[in-house]
């Protein structure tokens, strides 16, 4: 059993959990993720390391509430313990001085760019950061992003806060001034990641995503978690997560996502006549 | 010259119609009657070819002759001494072809049940006996073995090094020890309560488990060597799926056959929505593939709720490698074979499921490497089969995490690790492998032989 160390209530319907687990904290790096199970019955999923801090052994996962997992977890107090806690998984993001490196984050990302962005810089990188989210209520971290980043751009779809419009558009504009760009780092939703490769790849600017399909063991023994890169087939677990963006196969990473649909819609309605819908 | 019984008592199992649908154990086991019946035909013979059949060398006509003498105690202490897990091989072993198949009455065509037999006394145990720890210790050597992996191998070699003295930890990937014995094999042929009670008899021999434990990500086996292990087991199972590689086998709906078993005998997605992971039940399944994991994946996906399910396999029938019991189980519930046949590709519909596999007949040529005649195509027989699940039940290779994060482990060209056959010894010192990490996927008991040989050998070193 995993101790949750401490929970914060980053903003509506995403969570913060640092958990004990000393001996995943002592080789976590940034990139890579963790699997976890909430309870006996439950399933197991994959989620990013967002932090570490090797002296009090925890690890940091941020998360959004999405189905029946999520909202269970979601359940959780610091105090209580999950089941299983497995990791550290999955190559770390490589990291070396490259010259300018943009990290791009969408949504709940910016918690799992912070420590790549945070190592980007260590590595001696000028580091520009972007990051976005719907609306403002959904910004967090953006001081803790501020401060490993040369620069940092916020946006909002909504324009609520800071500038209007989505991170596709800074990174753009970015490329267009001529300002040297040695690397990208995308991570967010998948169509939000397709976009930002999109957007670099008539600059021919190397752009690094972290590809996010469904997941059972995170070792490499089931080829659940499969994806496209460059026509073979790869597992994400294994061979990623991080991946070439220019070379990913998006529309079969989102039909894969997209699998368990009827299964996932089933299990939530039993979630809720258990436990009523969130408030 | 003793009158010989060659009638086998024949052991009784769920009818089919009932059995395909639900998860519960297939053979029902022997009554105390039947056991002692069937004992008693063992003649004894002098030369015990069974013993030497057996990869772990149980003294077979020793607890034989001790069901015979209603000695159960004395049967369990016999067997137990060689196998720490008789209730499982006692119903996955293959003993058809190993000790069954060189017993003195196999020329007469009824080789005593040796399988049946083991499986009663383990049963006779988990009923009778409690927990006790009957195997008498050695005085703890103060050394400290690390064994990589928790499944037959890792099992019967950290047993056999407890009992020696040694200090052992396991490390387990999964959330649950057992390692194949819990995701791969079903709950139909495998009580997952029977592998847990066993997991725990070698367990209270005083061996550490550390679960959710990767080795090569949490911990490498260098590390592992430099905090304090003298010697590292590494038996982490061949646990990376083979695919086909035909254009479409991304397509949702199709399985490896190590993701569909995990997800339903060790994730119980056969429960879900009340367990949490799901499978795709589908209506027409295909399993490619013509051993005992095709045929667990087939009979899973039948008592899942499918209509049809087939067997696509690319040789006939008496090539194929399951064990004929599994065959004829599978046959009898209603699974459906399409033999000399081979998949082309997948087709998919406009959401990305697979909608249909595109089949072509195969013929038998000459015999190849293996002996087996060789499959041969034959051009423009392609046809299309509707299906909305398709299982790739083909075998697996070794994972990489292990040989890419430990120095100077060599490899072979298949990607096990190079393994001497005997002692379990690899290329790096202080460090052995058996199981499928080192022949490629095999049987349990081969693991359990191989743990055997390698805890000897590990013994042999700590004790300079």
């Amino acid at each position: 059993m995993y101790k949750i160390l401490l929970r914060q209530d980053l903003v509506p319907n995403i969570h913060l959990f640092k958990i004990a687990a000393p001996d995943v904290a002592k080789k976590a790096q940034a990139g890579q993720f963790v699997v976890i199970r909430v309870n006996e019955k439950g399933e197991r999923i994959p989620l990013t390391i967002a932090d570490w801090d090797r002296e009090e052994g925890s690890i940091t996962i941020v998360f959004m509430e999405v189905g029946t997992t999520t909202h269970r977890l979601a359940l959780l107090e610091a105090g209580d313990s999950i089941a299983d806690f497995i990791g550290p998984l999955g190559l770390p993001t490589h990291i070396e001085k490259f010259g300018t490196v943009v990290c791009v984050a969408g949504g709940f990302a910016v918690a799992t760019i912070m420590p790549i962005a945070r190592a980007m810089r260590m590595a001696g990188n000028r580091v520009i950061s972007i990051m976005g989210a719907r609306n403002k209520s959904l910004i967090f971290w953006e001081g803790e992003l501020r401060s490993v980043s040369d620069q940092l751009i916020v946006t909002t779809d909504d324009g609520s806060y800071a500038r209007q419009g989505l991170v596709t558009e800074p990174l753009k504009e970015l490329l267009e001034t001529g300002e040297k760009i040695d690397r990208v780092i995308a991570i967010g939703p998948s169509i939000m990641m397709k976009f930002c490769a999109k957007t670099t790849q008539p600059f021919g600017v190397k752009t690094i995503v972290s590809l996010n399909p469904i997941m059972v063991d995170g070792t490499g023994m089931c080829g659940c978690c499969r994806v496209s890169v460059g026509g073979v087939t790869k597992f994400a677990c294994v061979d990623g997560p991080d991946f070439d963006g220019h070379q990913v196969d998006w529309d079969l990473l989102f039909a894969r996502q997209r699998i368990y649909l009827d299964e996932e819609k089933r299990s939530f309605e039993q979630w809720q006549s258990q436990y009523g819908t969130h408030s | 010259m003793p009158k010989l019984d060659l009638n086998r008592v024949p052991m009784l199992k769920q009818m089919p119609n009932l059995r395909a649908t639900n998860f519960n154990e297939v053979a029902l086991g022997y009554t105390a009657e039947q056991a002692q019946a069937e004992a008693s035909r063992c003649i004894q013979c002098p030369k015990h070819p069974c013993i030497d059949g057996c990869p772990v060398g149980i003294d077979i006509p020793g607890f034989v002759k001790a069901i015979r003498d209603d000695d159960m105690p004395e049967a369990v202490r016999i067997l137990k001494d060689k196998n720490s897990l008789p209730g499982i091989c006692g119903r996955v072993c293959p003993q058809e072809t190993q000790c069954e198949a060189v017993c003195t009455l196999a020329k007469r065509k009824a080789p005593i049940a040796i399988g049946r037999l083991e499986r009663y006394v383990a049963d006779w145990e988990r009923a009778n006996m409690k927990s006790v720890n009957s195997s008498v210790k050695s005085t703890p050597t103060g050394k400290r073995v690390a064994v990589v992996g928790s499944g037959p191998a890792s099992l019967t070699a950290a047993a056999d090094l407890a009992k020696l003295g040694h200090s052992v930890t396991m490390f387990e990937a999964l959330h649950v020890a057992g390692g194949v014995l819990m995701y791969g094999i079903p709950e139909f042929r495998l009580p997952k309560e029977i592998v847990q009670g066993e997991v725990g008899y070698v367990t209270s021999l005083g061996i550490e488990l550390a679960l959710d434990s990767v080795v090569g990500r949490m911990v490498t086996v260098d590390e592992l060597l430099s905090n304090g292990y003298q010697a590292v087991f590494l038996a982490p199972g061949a646990g990376a799926p083979m695919f086909l590689n035909i254009p479409g086998e991304n397509l949702n709906g199709i399985y490896s056959a190590n993701e569909f078993l995990t997800r339903v005998n060790l994730m119980k997605a056969y429960m879900f929505p009340e367990y949490d992971t799901p499978v795709k039940v589908g209506k027409r399944v295909a399993v490619i593939g013509g051993g005992n994991v095709a045929m667990d994946s087939a009979r899973c996906a039948l008592r899942l709720g499918a209509d049809e399910v087939y067997i696509v396999y690319r040789r006939s029938e008496v090539e194929m490698p399951a064990r004929r019991e599994e065959v004829e189980n599978a046959m009898e519930e209603g699974i459906q074979f399409k033999l000399l046949t081979n998949p082309k590709s997948f087709i998919g519909d406009e959401s990305g499921r697979v909608k249909a596999i595109e089949l072509y007949e195969m013929e038998l040529g000459e015999p190849d490497e293996s002996g087996r005649r060789r499959p041969v195509s034959k051009p423009g027989t392609e046809y299309i089969f509707k299906i909305d699940v398709a299982i790739v039940a083909l075998g697996t290779r070794p994972n990489p995490i292990i040989p890419s994060t430990t120095k100077d482990l060599e490899t072979t060209r298949w990607g096990t690790i190079l393994t001497d056959e005997a002692t379990g010894k690899t290329s790096k010192p202080g460090v052995w492998c058996g199981g499928d990490m080192a022949t490629g996927a095999a049987t349990v008991i081969s693991a359990m032989g191989a743990g055997k040989r390698a805890a000897a050998n590990i013994d042999e070193y700590l004790r300079g």
